[in-house]
């Protein structure tokens, strides 16, 4: 199997959601045990017959003709009860299959966590190992479209914290292809993070079923001054911000992070041995986050390479606001980005 | 035309006030929304927007049947509860601006709008989620001894959430004053709810829990009224919570842009508008009510305009000040702890 964590510079154009789509096709195709499960990821349930196919997974989205491929026993609508299809999904997980299921909002893990935290988390190890869960939970994250403090978070620091859950957030269409790939084949859970305003982002993508590997981050613009860290939508605001930034002749290399748990800490420190400086840039909250996470590890494992006090550019310890205005402030841009990096060069 | 058991509205004298207010309430939350919705899209606001277009005769229903101090929690479908409950349309129209001026001073949205001065205490964007708030509110009345009653709404979808099941049960053991008002309009999302929901008739599932659980017309503001009447006077009178559903129907998408044409079909569109409760009990306004073709023109008018003016008010309103990003968070804080980006903020 291919594994390689470069985006090519050339090929196939598919949108991000288009690419998890034929992830998940190829692999469905080759492996019975894999099923997919959601709240209206076909739509329209049990209406088929009336012609209602695909009613809310035609938009592109991932399970966009799953059902039509699958059928109903491999493609599962599910009511509005969070607790009892991600706790169903990690049962089967346990008895050898590999549940696909999509959690519509991130800010929806509230409804659920007990049974992510006590049951998806800790079976392995409270049973010594006998079950696993194979699990793939697939969730939206994101500001800045206008979906309010309940449909917009990015608190996957609340996962990364669990020991047990791995987390993954793809920043292009090749990267959420290879990820998905990635997940769905691993034996652990994984949780991967899809911000709404990469949806419909394209890249090029090979048609393989290639898997980005989980655990490693990559370099997205290589430079000098300083390493710059960006998780998710946020690389793209990081390469925005390093287009501006050499325009002043600051020379700054992007880490693409992609796996937050586990977490390519040695990539990171390496980038800082050439630098000597580190800004981590993230949508989610400040407290307890990764991107205070990342600056105590940079911190413990390469004080000495650090020439300057790491900075965090993130969203404020509020929840996410409704007015456009505010919601604006709170997500983290690339003038922001550039405003810290040039005060810490300027210092 | 329209069903109703009490006696007063068998007297036309006693009765005209309740009818024309049942009206007034379902026609303002009818042009509200339609008006709310073509401002988001004429004005380019960034935010979503659940209309519960077809399902107003819920909302005034039961309403009327609370006094004010009296707590209602709502939905993601909220705006007709909001307006049911006396939540001024400028503010509500504000917030679905995201301005200073709204209910929420612009932070909340469409799917959050509250306002604790009428007893609204918020719709909620996550499917159930607002249903112990309405017990926590009636076991706040029960302890304190205010005789006021909370009324949870919920939609069919929220009948498959295990915090309803929960909270029917402490309703019950703890005989709260609480109504649970499911409105279920046959959709969740696209799902139907003849798919999603293990029972013709969600209302059977308050046996488990003890209580009545009565079945309505929901395109019946009437029957709404006088259901709910029971069930409030019931909870006052500490005779514990009621379990109403009423059947009923959205004529909009799940929201201002989906299409629900992709998930039903459009004669059964059609077959739930000929029982469209607002055209229908203006009819039985002017056949059976007393009213008069000028007196309804006239009252129809000036909610018009209230709603324009709403609208002229939202856009006057300022929006937010960069400073209220961190404020509200919590009451007492250390504000360099919230701000910990502002530094770099241009």
């Amino acid at each position: 199997m291919q594994l390689d964590i470069e985006t090519p510079k050339s090929g196939r154009l598919l949108k991000y959601s288009q690419a998890q789509n034929e992830a998940i096709k190829q692999l469905m195709s080759k492996d019975d045990t894999i099923f997919v499960m959601g709240e209206d990821i076909v739509g329209a349930a049990g209406r088929s017959e009336q012609g209602f196919s695909d009613a809310w997974g035609n938009s592109a989205r991932w399970t966009q003709g799953l059902y039509d491929l699958f059928g109903s026993a491999r493609v599962l609508d599910t009511p509005i009860s969070e607790s009892a299809f991600v706790g169903a999904a990690i049962g089967a997980a346990s008895v050898g299959m590999r549940p696909v299921v999509e959690l519509m909002f991130i800010d929806f893990v509230g409804v659920c966590m007990d049974q992510i935290l006590n049951n998806a988390a800790k079976t392995r190890y409270m049973l010594g190992g006998q079950l696993g869960v194979p699990l793939t939970l697939i969730t939206r994250i994101g500001a800045g479209v206008g979906w309010g403090a309940q449909h917009s978070e990015s608190i996957y620091s609340l996962l990364v914290h669990i020991p047990g859950i791995k987390v993954v957030a793809p920043s292009d269409a090749y990267t959420a292809k290879g990820l998905l790939n990635a997940a769905i084949m691993d034996n652990d859970p994984v949780v991967i993070c899809d911000h709404k305003k990469l949806l419909d982002l394209e890249s090029f993508v090979p048609e393989t079923d290639y898997e980005v590997p989980i655990g490693k981050a990559r370099v997205s613009r290589a430079g000098s001054d300083l390493t710059l860290v960006g998780i998710s939508h946020m690389t793209n605001i990081c390469l925005e911000a390093a287009e501006i930034l050499q325009t002043f002749g600051i020379d700054v290399e992007v880490i693409d992070l992609l796996s937050l748990s586990p977490i390519d800490t040695d990539s990171i420190v390496e980038s800082v041995s050439k630098t000597g400086r580190l800004v981590v840039v993230d949508e989610d909250n400040p407290r307890c986050g990764m991107a205070s996470d990342i600056i105590s590890s940079v911190v413990e494992k390469g004080f000495s390479l650090l020439r300057q006090a790491p900075k965090m550019v993130t969203a404020p310890h509020t929840p996410v606001p409704y007015s456009a205005s505010l919601e604006d402030l709170y997500v983290p841009n690339s003038a922001r980005v550039v405003s810290t990096i040039k005060d810490m060069l300027d210092d | 035309m329209f069903s109703s058991k009490t006696e007063e509205n068998n007297n036309l004298g006693g009765v005209v006030e309740h009818l024309v207010d049942i009206y007034r309430s379902m026609f303002t939350i009818r042009r509200f929304e339609q008006i709310a919705s073509r401002q988001i899209v004429d004005e380019g606001i960034r935010g979503l927007l659940h209309s519960s277009e077809g399902q107003e005769a819920v909302a005034a229903g039961v309403c009327l049947a609370l006094d004010q101090n009296d707590y209602l929690t709502s939905t993601h479908r909220g705006h007709g509860h909001a307006i049911g409950k006396g939540v001024d349309i400028n503010l509500m129209m504000a917030e679905i601006f995201g301005k200073f001026g709204g209910a929420n001073k612009g932070k909340g949205g469409s799917m959050h709008i509250a306002d604790s001065t009428v007893g609204m205490l918020g719709a909620n964007g996550i499917v159930g989620s607002s249903i112990p708030l309405a017990c926590g509110a009636a076991l706040k009345a029960k302890i304190m001894g205010t005789n006021q009653v909370a009324v949870s709404f919920f939609g069919d979808g929220a009948t498959n959430q295990g915090v309803l099941h929960e909270s029917m049960n402490l309703a019950s053991i703890w005989k709260l004053p609480v109504i649970f008002v499911c409105e279920n309009n046959l959709y969740a999302q696209s799902t139907p709810s003849d798919y999603s929901v293990s029972i013709e008739n969600i209302a059977d599932r308050a046996k488990g829990y003890s209580m009545p659980g009565e079945i309505v017309d929901g395109m019946d503001p009437l029957a709404v009224f006088d259901c709910a009447k029971n069930a409030v006077a019931r909870a006052r009178e500490g005779g514990g919570p009621t379990f109403i559903e009423a059947k009923t129907y959205r004529y909009r998408g799940h929201f201002l842009g989906d299409n629900p044409l992709r998930y039903r079909s459009d004669s059964e569109e059609f077959d739930w508008k000929k029982i469209d409760p607002v055209p229908r009990f203006r009819v039985f306004l002017l056949e059976e009510g007393g009213a008069t073709i000028g007196e309804l023109d006239d009252m129809e008018l000036t909610i018009n305009e209230n709603i324009i003016r709403a609208v002229e008010f939202a856009k006057k309103s300022p929006l937010p000040s960069n400073e209220e990003l961190e404020r509200d968070v919590y009451d007492n804080y250390p504000k360099d702890q919230l701000n910990r980006t502002v530094s770099s903020r241009e």
